[in-house]
């Protein structure tokens, strides 16, 4: 009999950024006992650091501004490999769900005319990103916050407990889901998970999950994501059963800071550029202008002239090629650094002091502002920042209904947020993240709860003794790490990850080749032998090393399945560029890569793979989202059979 | 987390650190000597101790970019950020001293136990939407949202409350003491532009003297000094909010206002 405690709610949700407050917020509004769980304090996960803007068609900016433009520029940034119909509902919904923020206390920055603001970005036709300054993600996740108190504040008055209905559970970490049942009937039965500050195991039971854990970035070496990002969802959704698809497609910032090195890779903002900053290199030239790919030269200015007259007259004049989806700027600026045109530190120029006077910068782009003084004493009213690309989003991750967010092949399991794929195609928008926290956290939040509702009484999963003791064993083997019969010695959790980063930036990074990325999956077999006997050192109570050793478990697992899908993939589209393969190619479009967990029999060899990956075709995009595109765009993109069909 | 390749230990010094390491047993200051390279900050040597010295160091840290205020601590007795810290501030000679938060109570190394403050969230009423407003109707000046907007940036570093003499060394005040960050929030809340807290009868001015502790804040300004977000806490939030309870304390209107209404429920 395990001693492991355990409680009971009705939906559990993994992570409390944008999407899991979302959805614990729907889950809660719909009558159902909800527990959130984080690895972080609650209101500092991931979201916070996202600056830009929350990408919604309301139009305040730009009258002409609806969902089907919001829909197509969606498409053209994922290079029309996104899920078309979570694009769709995401267009659509996204203005209800900004809106919906007001209603809770959000303040973002106003129009003239009292409205929401919306600020030009990469990729987006008209100003399109509400916003407050370049924090927008803070407000965000505070609003959410707020409204989770308020909702505990409407509970206490009714049952005197602030949390009988709605409870975070702060700095813990869940390490498995658990399933009742085997194979293919087996349903979602809760969570296990462990307390960081004490080290406690503990059990969540819920017929539902909503897995809303981020991403995967800290796998990379130079990345803006926090230590968070360590892809535990995606790892546990296949650890569970379920599918990750378009693992391929990691997208790297254009614009990270370079210098200091102890700063490398943190993000500076879009809005930079959206707001008027160019990019130049080494010898003053506004090198953009040269990297406008075919598919995009009728929408970008040819001339810095026309480019700079867009600014105030979008009619007459085309956008800045600044404003290039990130995948398009990101390998513009590594080429640039390449073929020696870079800045000293080895990134490029970017500058807005010799755009708008010193006081608008200071408005406009505050946190900007403070975080190069602060980090690198440049004055970026003064001076250029130095930027280069940074790992910061990926796109791949569970297989889900576009609808529902429910994972496919996992009753009770469900998806939203960066933790998702299919949404953002091959390449994600600016913006286009915190709209889709909103949208497909309140949709996971509202199929979880009708999912918990079906289930209640009787009908409630089971979680077993003996997947309790399982689960506790796995995440207690890092202190019994020691040599093994070769004697080897146990393995140091901070130096296997530091490997890892390394293997995976330099090897499945921004630009690919075949033989790296075979080299790369000859690491990861070499790192998870390693791993195999991970020691850490001290007891359970807040010990990042332990915590570390078992996140190491989800990086790895990860990382195999990009670097898998990456050699897979002979083309280069979006968020993966093949050195080897440098066209994009129309039947490529078609198909997805499904990343699940390997046979069991394998798991002997700790070296041996652990993903099997397989091909599968997509759904053709309905007829009349199709007819919002002129057919020689359309043509760019999908193959002669496609269009006549 | 980043830490230096072999190319740049050429760069390097040898600071002396002195981290407090402990539980809420006991503990003491541990002596360290770590390598230190351009154009770090004190959380890159922390995260240096742990990949090469003290592998359970325990610290709470995320964006390491000043936007989610984890990693507060205190360096030489001054509560900060230990991500925005730079080491280029201090002497290569002097010894650093890295402790946790005081006023709160020790969970393990630098890592405190801080749910005072979400304590303290929940007491302050949440925002009260305009009933006659549908979503999308909100219509708001910049000038009239720019007030409460300033307050928002606050990222919840805590070291306001950490910092705070009402509270720091005076475990006694904090039943009835918010604290400067949520008393920045009552005046945010007050200041918002379509709050409809007075419609359903929350004055949020009397509750912040009565209910959040208001007159204990006797402006010393050591939570602005503090703050890493630059926010003029004192000055924009609660002296106004000061002044705004004043007036509505010794209003003669407002009483007579808060007596007939009384009478109505």
């Amino acid at each position: 009999m395990t001693q492991v405690e355990s409680q009971e709610w009705d939906v559990v949700v993994v992570g409390a950024g944008g999407a899991g407050l979302r959805a614990a917020i729907e889950a809660r509004e719909r009558g159902l006992r909800t527990a959130v769980i984080c690895k972080s304090l609650f209101g500092k996960a991931h979201t916070v650091m996202a600056e830009g803007g929350i990408a919604a068609s309301m139009g305040n900016a730009n009258a002409g501004d609806n969902w089907q433009v919001h829909f197509r520029d969606t498409l053209r940034g994922g290079k029309f490999l996104n899920q078309w119909r979570m694009a769709e509902l995401h267009a659509k919904e996204a203005p209800e769900r900004v809106w919906e923020l007001e209603t809770w206390g959000a303040l973002f920055d106003r129009t003239a005319d009292g409205r929401i603001s919306q600020r030009n970005f990469g990729g987006h036709e008209y100003p399109r990103l509400a916003h407050v300054g370049d924090r927008t993600g803070l407000e965000l996740i505070r609003t959410l916050q707020q409204k989770v108190v308020s909702l505990q504040q409407e509970d206490f008055r009714e049952t005197g407990d602030y949390e009988s209905r709605i409870k975070v559970f702060q700095e813990c970490t869940v390490t498995r889901l658990l399933k009742d049942g085997a194979g293919e009937d087996a349903r979602i039965a809760g969570a296990f998970c462990y307390e960081r500050e004490s080290g406690r195991f503990f059990v969540l039971r819920a017929p539902s999950v909503v897995l809303a854990t981020g991403g995967i970035g800290k796998s990379f070496k130079v990345t803006s994501n926090s230590w968070e990002y360590t892809g535990d969802g995606h790892a546990l959704a296949l650890l569970a059963g379920a599918s990750l698809i378009n693992m391929e497609f990691v997208q790297f910032h254009p614009t990270g800071m370079v210098w200091p090195p102890s700063v490398k890779g943190i993000l500076v903002t879009e809005s930079v550029r959206g707001d008027g900053g160019v990019l130049r290199n080494s010898e003053g030239r506004r090198f953009m202008f040269d990297y406008v790919p075919a598919v995009f030269k009728e929408q970008y200015a040819e001339t810095e002239a026309e480019a700079d007259g867009w600014y105030d007259d979008p009619e007459s004049n085309r956008r800045p090629p600044e404003l290039l989806p990130r995948d398009e700027v990101a390998r513009a600026i590594n080429a640039e650094v390449k073929a020696g045109r870079g800045s000293p530190h080895g990134g490029v120029f970017l500058d807005v002091s010799t755009r708008m006077p010193a006081e608008v910068i200071k408005r406009r782009l505050p946190s900007m502002h403070h975080q190069f003084m602060e980090l690198a004493d440049v004055d970026i009213t003064a001076e250029p920042m130095e930027v280069g690309p940074t790992c910061h989003y990926v796109m791949g991750g569970v297989d889900v209904e576009s609808d529902t967010a429910a994972a496919v092949g996992v009753p009770g399991l469900f998806a939203a947020g960066e933790v998702a794929g299919g949404m953002h195609g091959s390449n994600r928008l600016g913006g286009n993240s915190l709209s889709d926290l909103l949208v497909f956290g309140r949709r996971a939040g509202r199929y979880a709860a009708e999912h918990a509702e079906r289930l209640s009484g009787t009908a409630r999963p089971e979680v077993s003794d003996e997947a309790v003791e399982r689960a506790a064993a796995e995440a207690l083997r890092p202190f019994d790490g020691k040599a093994d019969e070769d004697d080897a010695q146990p393995e140091n959790p901070y130096t296997l990850h530091q490997e890892l980063q390394k293997s995976m930036n330099d090897l499945v990074g921004i630009i690919r080749r075949e033989e790296e990325m075979e080299q790369a999956l000859e690491r990861l077999a070499e790192l998870r032998r390693r791993a195999a006997r991970l020691g850490v050192e001290g007891h359970r109570q807040f010990n990042p090393g332990w915590h570390l050793a078992l996140d190491l478990r989800n990086m790895l697992l990860v990382s195999e399945c990009v670097a898998r899908a990456a050699v897979n993939r002979t083309e280069s589209r979006g968020g993966h560029t093949r050195d080897d393969h440098p066209q994009m190619d129309r039947e490529w479009r078609r198909a997805n890569l499904v990343c699940t967990l390997g046979g069991t029999a394998q798991q002997s060899d700790p070296a041996a793979g652990r993903i099997a990956l397989r091909r599968r075709e997509m759904p053709p995009i309905r007829r009349d989202l199709l007819e919002l595109f002129e057919k020689e765009e359309l043509a760019k993109y999908l193959t002669d059979e496609e269009l006549s069909g | 987390m980043t830490t230096a390749t072999e190319s740049e230990s050429s760069t390097g010094y040898d600071a002396h650190f002195r981290v407090w390491r402990g539980d809420v047993e006991g503990g003491d200051l541990e002596d360290f000597t770590v390598r230190v390279h351009e154009g770090e900050v004190v959380l890159d040597i922390i995260h240096r101790l742990q990949a090469t010295q003290a592998p359970d160091l325990a610290v709470r840290w995320n964006c390491k970019a000043g936007k989610c205020g984890s990693c507060s601590a205190e360096v030489n007795g001054r509560p900060r950020l230990l991500c925005m810290t730079r080491m280029s501030v201090f002497e290569r000679d002097e010894t650093i001293t890295v402790t946790p938060l005081r006023a709160f109570p020790i969970v393990r190394d630098l890592v405190t136990d801080v749910s005072f403050n979400y304590t303290k969230a929940r007491e302050v009423p949440a925002f009260v939407p305009p009933q006659e407003l549908a979503p999308g109707e909100y219509r708001m000046q910049q000038e009239d949202v720019s007030r409460s907007q300033e307050f928002r940036k606050c990222i919840e570093c805590f070291l306001c409350q950490d910092t705070c003499h009402v509270v720091r060394d005076h475990e006694e005040n904090k039943g009835a003491f918010a604290g400067p960050r949520f008393l920045m929030r009552v005046a945010e809340l007050d200041m918002h532009p379509l709050d409809a807290a007075e419609e359903e009868g929350l004055d949020r001015r009397t509750t912040a003297q009565d209910e959040h502790g208001l007159g204990y804040c006797n402006i010393t300004k050591c939570c602005t000094e503090v703050c890493p977000e630059g926010i003029h806490i004192t000055d924009n939030a609660l002296i106004p909010l000061k002044e705004r309870a004043a007036d509505r304390k010794y209003d003669p209107v407002v009483w007579l206002g808060n007596k007939i209404r009384r009478r109505k429920g």
